[in-house]
């Protein structure tokens, strides 16, 4: 097809691509059907934007607010304190010989930091809609950047904890160093249940509607207000199917020193937790290319 | 280095609409509707009668069929009907959403502008509305902070970086937004009309920021209602109907091909036969085609009409007066009708051409009246007011590089202009 070029029309001097022209890539665009490959090198090209959009949701969180990070640790510690009034001290829940109130707090933590990044990510998509239908980047960021703008509350949480281990005159051994595994454990199911939940709750908004119900109900079906010594064998095993067992757990005994060493419960959490992440992430990229339709 | 930036073949997209697929249904409601429609087949079944199909649901192909190819370096304007399918093409070129059928091959980076300041979010900086911004237009950190003084210069918010950007005025919204997508560098851009924001001085700013863009080898792809803007940028312009592609070529030939096309649709309407305001026994017959007139500044215009005169018409002159849309005459013009001999006196039914030829009137919406009287006397025979509607839309006619004065009337005179000294 012949193509005329307008008179005023400066044809560039050099035919060449413009400076800064990576390799030439060529995208190819067509109708998918199935299950879409989850692209994690697109991903990973993409890593600066997810921390952009972390930073943005955190800052986000903090501007106009006269507390500001001391929000990350009153809902913690305000939880604790309750626990410890009703279950500890008047129901009298067994705390594998612990003070009761870092015994439930230690637990918290790694809590709090999953059930905020599933209350995040499941509204995420839906939060960010002017951007899913409006410029393209892979949409796997926007769940990811909802789960890790919590880490940020982990740290004064920590401080607290840390502090009332000193208070308690608890030693950490040199467990700790295992710690960050548990930590990496509560951020995969956090991302995976976040996933499901996002990708669908874009579709049915209900699942926005009812995840506070679905977190508060998973808190006691995790072993934050007991110990997970209550069940006997083989059911305490397979209680690991919930992956918070395995990091609440696991928080417990890299910190406290309880004996519950990452044994059977913790692979059977951590395998949890992969299964979920797999195929929250699969889910989700099939679900991805009728978001900017259905949004 | 691929000669060719885009290549599409058969793009479609097809949308359902309608209470069938409501977005954001509920859980509930799916539920609901599935046992529903089974109980519906099951008694149907039962009681004999056919299977009542459900509601087929409204389909419509927002895109049916397009192909094209576009080279590296070229400015692609693309015009259309609101709904027409500019803007799901983009939408797919951008990856924003899948197309139905057909397939598209991208060479390069692409940088989508499909809205002026996405992604801005109210509770932050203008600062940090910059590096949000830029990071979603695909911008890394580095090329930001590297262009950061310049994207600040051109939105001129210089002083209010660090205010948070709720309480910028919606031009300086505005501004900052088309700052950081003017800085984007991306091998292929592809714009949606976002220009029709911002004040004039600032939509100037932008098109010659873009064709700096443009001018470097870059592939532009802008959809704009402004022909004008179409017209002055690209220099390839693609028309879109329904969903297809209708036109391809010069701007100018395919933007006078859709305005032909907008007036093409009211002259299927029968020409009326409109009786004069002053001086009832005369009728004008006119098409509302040629009644509805659309010209870019500086076109040529030709008034079409008959005269339909209860007698003859010896020594009656026909004035024509081009008024404001409030009414005031700007330009005035005037012939006999006939100077001819008598044997053609005896006519009571007159065709007039009026070719008004490069008329200099600047760009607004006219009127045109038309009087007939004595070429002898004064006073009027028969007047037809607002016979015509004349609209002028801006464009550079002068060639000055922007659109002419904002005076009614424009004039090209012999310009002899020397230093003295």
């Amino acid at each position: 097809m012949q193509v005329r070029v307008h008179p005023d029309y400066q044809a560039p001097t050099q035919p060449t691509a413009p400076a800064g022209t990576r390799e030439s890539m060529v995208v190819r665009i067509e109708p998918s059907t199935g299950w879409a490959p989850l692209k994690l090198r697109e991903l990973w090209q993409y890593r600066e934007l997810i921390y952009t959009f972390t930073r943005r949701d955190i800052k986000v969180r903090y501007k106009q607010t006269a507390l500001g990070a001391a929000w990350a640790i009153i809902q913690p510690f305000f939880t604790m304190v309750v626990f410890t009034l009703f279950f500890g001290k008047l129901a009298k829940i067994p705390s594998e010989g612990l003070p009761y109130s870092i015994f439930s707090y230690t637990a918290l933590i790694p809590w709090t930091f999953f059930a905020h990044g599933i209350s995040q990510s499941t509204n995420s998509l839906v939060n960010n809609s002017n951007l899913i239908s409006k410029v393209y980047f892979p949409r796997l960021v926007i769940p990811i950047a909802a789960v890790l703008g919590g880490t940020v509350d982990f740290i004064p949480a920590f401080t607290v904890l840390l502090g009332m281990m000193f208070y308690f005159g608890i030693t950490p051994s040199l467990n700790v160093l295992w710690l960050p595994l548990f930590l990496l454990l509560a951020l995969t199911t956090s991302l995976g249940v976040g996933l499901w939940l996002s990708a669908t709750n874009l579709r049915f908004r209900d699942v926005g509607h009812t995840v506070n119900f679905v977190v508060q109900f998973w808190l006691f079906a995790t072993p934050i207000a007991y110990s997970s010594s209550l069940l006997p064998q083989p059911w305490r095993t397979l209680y690991g199917i919930n992956p918070m067992v395995g990091v609440v757990e696991g928080f417990r005994w890299a910190l406290l020193g309880t004996n519950t060493a990452p044994g059977p419960i913790t692979i059977v959490s951590a395998l949890a937790a992969l299964a979920l992440l797999v195929s929250g992430a699969f889910y989700f990229r099939r679900m991805e290319r009728t978001f900017a339709d259905v949004i | 280095m691929s000669e060719i930036a885009i290549r599409a073949d058969g793009l479609a997209k097809q949308y359902r609409i309608g209470e069938r697929q409501r977005w954001g249904r509920t859980l509930r409601e799916t539920v609901a509707e599935t046992f529903h429609s089974h109980l519906r087949r099951r008694s149907a079944r039962r009681g004999g009668q056919a299977v009542a199909t459900p509601l087929a649901p409204d389909l419509v192909w927002a895109l049916d069929g397009v192909s094209l190819e576009v080279k590296r370096g070229e400015i692609l304007g693309l015009i259309g009907r609101n709904g027409a399918g500019k803007s799901t093409l983009l939408k797919i070129l951008s990856r924003i959403t899948e197309p139905t059928r057909g397939s598209a091959e991208i060479h390069g980076r692409v940088g989508s502008l499909l809205e002026v300041g996405t992604g801005f979010h109210p509770q932050l900086t203008g600062r940090e509305n910059i590096y949000l911004n830029g990071a979603i237009l695909g911008m890394s950190k580095g090329e930001i902070g590297r262009k950061f003084d310049e994207i600040v210069a051109f939105a001129d918010i210089d002083r209010f970086l660090d205010t948070p950007v709720k309480r910028y005025s919606s031009g300086m919204t505005v501004r900052l937004a088309f700052a950081v997508a003017a800085h984007m560098e991306p091998e292929i851009l592809l714009i949606d009309e976002v220009l029709a924001v911002g004040d004039f001085a600032f939509q100037r700013k932008c098109l010659g920021k873009m064709q700096d863009v443009a001018g470097h080898g870059r592939t532009v792809l802008f959809v704009s209602h402004s022909m004008g803007s179409v017209k002055a940028l690209c220099n390839r312009c693609l028309l879109l109907e329904h969903g297809k592609s209708v036109a391809d070529g010069l701007p100018a030939d395919v933007v006078a091909r859709y305005i032909d096309q907008h007036e093409l649709a009211r002259a299927e309407r029968r020409s009326r036969r409109v009786p004069a305001d002053h001086g009832k026994e005369f009728f004008m017959h006119h098409s509302d085609a040629l009644g509805d007139i659309t010209v870019f500044c500086g076109d040529p215009i030709t008034l079409q009409f008959d005269i339909e005169a209860p007698t003859s018409l010896p020594d009656v002159g026909i004035k024509i007066h081009v008024v404001s849309r409030t009414g005031d005459p700007i330009i005035g013009m005037g012939s006999l009708i006939q100077e001819e001999p008598a044997s053609a006196r005896t006519s009571r039914l007159w065709r007039v051409r009026c070719d008004m030829g490069r008329l200099p009137i600047n760009a607004g919406t006219y009127f045109v009246n038309v009087h007939l009287g004595n070429a002898r006397r004064s006073g009027r025979t028969a007047s037809f007011l607002h016979a015509f509607k004349i609209t002028v839309i801006a464009y550079d006619a002068l060639g000055w590089g922007s659109m002419v004065p904002s005076t009614p009337i424009y004039w090209t005179p012999e310009w002899d202009i020397e230093p003295l000294g």
